[in-house]
């Protein structure tokens, strides 16, 4: 027992234990929905991220060991927020055709849900930083954390923010958008991708083609407006 | 090798955006430059081809690298504990309202211009 107690005490304080865990587990979750239909409830993410929390809490290992390892998931982030310049490219044209309409909506969509969001923390009575905190919350992880950074904002908050507002957009979108009587699956992705960003638009991708580009040409143009919008109206508070 | 190729280009495109982000006091995220800097750059067939191949994979897989950052819940779980109500009402219902916005306004915007969908 005591040589399992020593063995695993190695283990999970190398960098090997966080990467492993994460893609292990990544890689059943994803299982598993696949299994279930691609059901949103079953969203590879939100579990993975609950089973990854529930094993670091019974074993008692800190938030940074884990992350030693997990970092080199995490690293990707940046150059996938760069790769969002491939679909952006490869729908080009219809952006520059339907430019007006989908700058348009991504503008008043990224204010809506930023704007109601710190308007409602700041009537709940929530702290100021989480209030700032949540203004980037539409916007993809790596980029949510660097605006909030400028605001005087916690990043890290910024960050468990955007996940889990992408998280309540992959979850929700399909009743949301029925109950909205929205069917045409452009607008679908459009707006998925713009207010719940990649986690969102990994859902929409699942989903139908077009729901995923359109996801993904929103998510890249959010980050855009918003990293460009947001510290400036900050500015002109 | 093309897709390490792709990823190598990715890399210098997010290290170009990081550098201009500093040297000029941009207000962007340096990924964001990085973005903007590849979309100039994908004209090229030199760059475009390798870009495709990994972006593809990247995106494919977007989900994933999300994990890490979502399991640092837990290091705010006091603070998230402690305002768990207000923070579930104002991240759920802001994100439907940003959602219902966007769907709404892009689907009016749509009908005025094009008429093919």
């Amino acid at each position: 027992m005591t040589e399992f107690v020593d063995l695993w005490v190695y283990l999970s304080s190398t960098p090997l234990f966080g990467l492993t865990a994460t893609l292990v587990t990544y890689v059943i979750a994803h299982a598993l929905y696949e299994r279930l239909d691609r059901n949103p409830l079953a969203n590879p993410v939100l579990w993975s991220v609950i089973a990854i929390g529930v094993v670091l809490w019974l074993t008692r290992t800190p938030y940074p060991t884990y992350f030693a390892g997990a970092q080199f998931v995490h690293v990707m982030l940046g150059p996938a927020v760069v790769a969002l310049a491939w679909p952006l490219y490869q729908r080009a044209r219809e952006l520059r055709r339907r430019g007006v309409a989908l700058i348009g909506a991504a503008l008043l969509g990224g204010a809506a849900a930023g704007g109601s969001a710190v308007a409602m923390a700041w009537a709940l009575g929530l702290p100021a930083e989480v209030a700032i905190s949540l203004a980037p919350k539409s916007v993809t992880a790596p980029v949510a954390m660097g605006i909030a950074e400028r605001l005087g904002g916690v990043p890290a908050l910024a960050a468990v923010f955007a996940v889990l507002t992408g998280l309540v957009g992959a979850l929700s979108a399909r009743y949301l958008f029925s109950a909205l009587r929205v069917s045409n699956w452009s607008v679908r992705g459009f707006a998925i991708g713009t207010a719940s960003h990649g986690i969102g638009a990994a859902r929409a991708l699942q989903v139908h083609p077009d729901a995923g580009a359109y996801a993904g040409l929103a998510m890249g143009l959010q980050a855009v407006l918003a990293s460009v919008l947001i510290p400036l109206i900050a500015r002109l508070w | 090798m093309n897709a390490l190729r792709g990823l190598a280009l990715l890399l210098v495109f997010q290290a170009g955006g990081e550098a201009l982000t500093h040297a000029l006091a941009l207000p962007f995220p340096g990924p964001v430059v990085g973005l903007m800097l590849l979309l100039g750059a994908l004209r090229w067939q030199w760059v475009r081809e390798p870009v495709s191949q990994v972006a593809d994979f990247l995106l494919a897989h977007l989900s994933l690298l999300f994990v890490p950052v979502g399991v640092g819940v837990i290091v705010h779980w006091q603070l998230i504990a402690q305002h768990g109500m207000a923070l579930a009402v104002v991240i759920a219902a802001s994100t439907w309202i940003g959602m219902a916005t966007a769907a709404l306004a892009l689907r009016a915007l749509l009908r005025n211009g094009d008429t093919d969908d």
